[in-house]
Parts: structure tokens; sequence; C-alpha cells
């Protein structure tokens, strides 16, 4: 497997990444001889509640995107349920920008495997599956190759390390499709179904994975808890800001000097996460602007940047933390051309469940394409943001939302280069070859 | 329809993977490595798994129009794909795109006439931290620069010359 990981950078707080850089650290024996099930040990002389206190007073927040408090979502599940519980977790990392859960995997699996016998401890459960996107095969092997170790040294099936807890894990392939990481759609996706979303409520915690009660986590954050039950709900929780606990990786990619994957404290300053920890823009220009954390979230203008990067802070600044893939741009940076592509994908992806989804990112695909040629008219800008306006909210899943929210921030904030684009275009309009525009109507 | 030994295990172990009565769960994973082993989800392989699984073959017929990995015709020996999302596009993605059409005279879900490359404009790969990123079947190549993509082409090119 390829090195995803550059020198180690002193502003860096290491918890989940600390032991990325050992040798062999995808192995159980290094996993063992570094505090490897160490946390689950301690919360098999937890009882289910003790466990679902401490993430509660840990403020760990969903590291998929929503920020959802995870003890919150595992409190939620009816544990006298007479039906089987179940655990998934969310490896359909596809969020544009994204690039973390990849590189857990790939280096310290068995961190995730623990994290998810907490949480299996926690509620209940006997059952669970990770749902791996199809193009992560070599992680989907890999963990394979885990999950049977696993198996072998008593980690995985009955009787767990003569604890009586059983536990059976399995991978679950994807075959190519965003919307499977929404909670909902991924579970239609594991029970053999197309990825559209479902109703809700009933949320996962009551009718969950083949209509059972379910906890459904990211990654990342099923790998924070091992370290939240063996050092503590506090000093996790301390680690960030208030409600915002932890450390998270951040995955810097776009226009910097240094790109790569970075574990912070929740709350470092999103400034300093662009010069210090990725070495500033590169070829010497100047930031434009950032996308905070995957592509749904609203673009940050550079002098909006100077905030400290926790859920509660970014939501404040309009934007969110997101999925923690941070797009850096550079002052060179077309923004009429990132739109365009960015709602390229939503209309790819949009599962065509609903209509104000299904129609609204196909237009606005045509119309921000169109845009980017130079073809159109200025009230072809307004109709892009209304139809924005009348997507958000009124979508079934927030794949909508996720398509409303760049095109609004980056219309209003940045108004000037599309109008820009028009008028240098209309005196001398060649389309790009190979590209589809519409005809200018007059 | 008859698979490899491998491919077999592989199903058997998958069924295993769900509760009781619910191994329509595997039809997805099931499509995909069959796909792998026979070049293409053909009508017979819907068949096939719509038996194994005892459901009904528009069941399966729905999944795989759903899923942008299954398709229904071969692919090239080397699927090449590029992706063009944000954090390539700001490194070059889109150049790359352009330089693979040229250099294989072949668009978006073509093969060439070899069969020896087909090329795919996909989405985000999870690869934005070493963009532009590409993938050659499931093998990642991170950094790509024109030169790079053209000594992988020409390597392969050259391979299959040299049998």
């Amino acid at each position: 497997m390829e090195n995803l990981l550059q020198e180690p950078h002193p502003l860096e707080t290491v918890l989940i990444s600390r032991r990325f850089r050992l040798e062999n650290s995808a192995s159980l024996a290094t996993f063992l001889a570094n505090e490897g099930f160490a946390g689950f040990r301690k919360a098999l002389t937890m009882t289910p509640d003790e466990i679902i206190a401490e993430v509660k007073l840990s403020s760990l927040r969903g590291r998929g995107g929503a920020g959802f408090p995870a003890g919150m979502k595992w409190s939620f599940v009816d544990r006298k349920s007479p039906k089987p519980k179940y655990v998934v977790v969310n490896a359909d990392e596809s969020e544009p920008g994204t690039c973390k859960d990849r590189v857990i995997l790939q280096y310290d699996p068995f961190r995730l495997i623990e994290g998810v016998l907490i949480a299996a401890r926690a509620i209940g459960s006997e059952r669970g599956w990770i749902y791996i996107r199809g193009e992560y095969r070599y992680l989907i092997e890999h963990m394979n190759a885990v999950i049977a170790q696993a198996y072998a040294a008593g980690w995985l099936g009955k009787d767990i390390q003569g604890s009586g807890m059983n536990f059976d894990f399995a991978t679950q392939s994807g075959a190519g499709a965003y919307e499977c990481g929404e909670e909902s759609a991924l579970l239609e996706s594991l029970e053999g179904k197309r990825g559209n979303p479902r109703l809700k409520p009933p949320f996962p915690a009551q009718v969950g994975a083949f209509q059972c009660p379910t906890v459904l986590n990211n990654v990342e954050t099923y790998s924070a808890a091992p370290d939240v039950i063996l050092k503590g709900g506090q000093y996790y929780a301390d680690l960030g800001t208030p409600k915002n606990g932890g450390t998270r990786l951040l995955c810097i990619s776009g226009h910097v000097n240094r790109p790569g994957v970075y574990e912070v404290r929740l709350g470092m300053n999103m400034l300093q996460a662009v010069n210090a920890l990725a070495g500033g823009v590169w070829k010497g220009r100047k930031l434009k602007a950032i996308v905070p954390g995957g592509s749904s979230c609203p673009v940050l203008k550079a002098e909006e940047c100077d905030i400290p990067m926790d859920y509660d802070s970014l939501a404040k600044a309009g934007s969110m933390l997101g999925s923690g893939g941070m797009v850096v741009l550079d002052e060179t940076t077309d923004m009429v051309k990132l739109l365009s592509r960015i709602m390229k994908f939503y209309a790819h992806e949009s599962c065509g469940w609903c209509i104000p989804c299904r129609e609204g990112t196909t237009w606005l695909k045509k119309i921000l394409a169109r845009l980017d040629d130079g073809v159109g008219s200025v009230s072809d800008i307004d109709t892009v943001d209304q139809l924005a306006v009348n997507m958000f909210g009124h979508t079934f899943c927030p794949l909508g939302d996720a398509a409303a929210m760049p095109t609004m921030a980056i219309v209003r904030k940045f108004r000037h280069e599309f109008e820009a684009k028009l008028q240098s275009a209309s005196q001398a309009f060649v389309p790009a070859p190979g590209t589809r525009s519409l005809p200018i109507v007059k | 329809m008859t698979f490899s030994q491998e491919l077999e295990s592989r199903f058997a172990k998958m069924l295993d993977n769900y509760p009781p009565g619910r191994q329509k769960g595997a039809v997805i994973p099931m499509l995909i490595y069959a796909q792998d082993e026979v070049g293409a989800v053909t009508p017979e392989l819907v068949q096939e798994i719509a038996k194994r699984l005892s459901v009904k073959p528009i069941e399966v017929n729905e999944v795989v129009e759903f899923y942008s990995m299954l398709h229904r015709t071969p692919l090239g020996k080397h699927h090449i794909q590029i992706c063009t999302n944000i954090s390539c596009q700001l490194t070059g993605g889109d150049e790359l795109w352009q330089h693979a059409c040229k250099k294989l005279g072949i668009g978006h879900k073509q093969v060439t006439p070899d069969g020896l490359f087909s090329l795919e404009e996909v989405e985000c790969l999870g690869a934005c931290s070493w963009a532009p990123a590409i993938q050659d079947g499931y093998e990642y190549h991170h950094h790509v620069t024109p030169e790079k993509l053209d000594k992988l082409i020409d390597d392969v090119r050259q391979a299959v010359k040299a049998q």
C-alpha cells in the first residue's frame, strides 16, 4: 500500500493517529503492544449506561459531516427491544475533499474494531458491518484480513476474550454511489437495494439495518471511542472546545504547499491550519477562500477564515465543519468553474428519489456549465440562487442541502466573478471544445 | 453459470454475513466481485445472482442501474478513472483528463479498439490530499502528471507488445 503519511507536524495533537507511524502499524501485534484493546477491556468492566455516559461526557460528535453527538445517538437505541441490535460503520467516504477514513483503515484498522466493540457493548449488539465504498477495494481486502485475524485471536466471534460477549463483524462493499454515505441510504444498500434514503423518523436507532435498532457512525467516530473510554470522557472533552470534544483528522487539499491528513484539536484556528500545518498557500499566492469541510460546506472568504475550527464556530460563521475535508483556494481560482464542477458532482450523485434534488441539481448543472462558458444573462445568476433557495430544506435527505449550500454561498460571495465572466465572454464567445452549451436565447 | 473456486468461496462467506433470511444484502458485493471475473454484468449473471439469492431478476437489475461501478458492457483491460472533482480540478485534474482523452483517442466511458484501455471521468476518489489522483482498475495513483500517465499507458502497451 502506498504511503499516505507526511512528516508529523509539531502543531498536531496525535491521539487517533498515534499508532500510524509505528512499524507495521496495521498489525495486531503492534496494536496490542501499544494500548490496543485497552479501551475495550475497560469497557468490559463498565455497564452499558456507564459507557454511554462517558461518550456523552466526551462531547464526541459525528465525524462524518453532520456532527451529531455520538453519545446521544448511542443512547437512543432501545436496548430493551426484543429485536437484535446492530452496529454499522460508515466507510463510504465520498464527500469531495475527504480522505481521512482511508488513512485510519490503512494504518490502524484494529482501532476501528475496538471502537465498534465498545459501541456493541454499549447497545448490546452481536452483529455489525463496515460499509466500504467500492472504489476502496484494497481496503475491503485489507479489512477482510484484519477481521479474519481478529476472529482468530478471539477479538471477534463467540465469547470474546472469555467475557461472554459475542460479536460478528463483516465488510460490505459498495459499488459507486455518494448517496450511500447518507445513513438511511447506506442501510438500504446494506439490505441489497438501491441507495435511496428512507423517511425519517423513525431514525436508525429505532429502525435501522434489517428493520432493527442500529447505531451507525463514521469510521473516525468509532475510532475515537477507545481513547474516550481509556483516558476518560473528560480528558477527551478537554482537548477540544466546549461541546466540541477531542481531536479530528483534517484532510487539507487544494492550493497549499503541504497537503495532507493532519490530526488537530477541535478549535484550532483555520488560518493557522492552512499556514502552519499545510505550509501556506502555494506558489506565494494569496488565499481567496476555503471550503471548510467537504464540498457541501459553504465556502468562507479569506477574511472570514480567522476562526476556530469546531462545529459551533463554523455554524456561527455560516458554514460547517463537515467531514474535515478542507479545500484551500488561491487567488487565481475560478469560482464559476469550481461551482460548476461541484454541481456536476451533485447532479451525477442525486439518487433521483425526490424531485427538488433531482431536478434542482440537474438544472443548476446546466445553467452553471453555461455560465462557465460565458453564455447566459445576468438574470441566470439570480436563477441559480433562487433554485438553490428552493431546494434547501425541501429534499428527502441532506444531498439537496449539500448541493444548495455551496451554491448560495459562492453565488452570493463571488457574484462579481459570474458577472465578469459574462461580460468578458459576450464580446468574444468561443465555446470550449467538446462542451455542449445551450444556445443564447435573446 | 460457473465461477472460479475463489469466487465461489467468497460468495459462500458473504452469504454468511447476514441475519437469517436476509441474504439479499449480498446482491451488491456479489455483483461487483462477479463483474470483476466475468467482465461485465451480463443478463446471465443477473439471472444467476437472482437465483442464488432467491429474488426476482428485476431486484438485481434495479440495483445494477443504480450503482456507477456496475456496468453492462466490458471495459478495457485497464480501466483508467480520472478524478476531476474539486481537489483534483484545482491541481490539474481537468488537464489530466484532456490529456488522457487525446493520448488514448477515446472519451468518457469508451474503450480503445484493442480493448486494452477504457476511460472514465469519475467523482471524488478519496485521494484529495494526494491530488490529482486516478485509479487504474482498483489501483490508486497519486500526484499524477501527464508524464506519469503517459508512462503508465506506454508501459502497458510495451508489456503487451513484448508478449
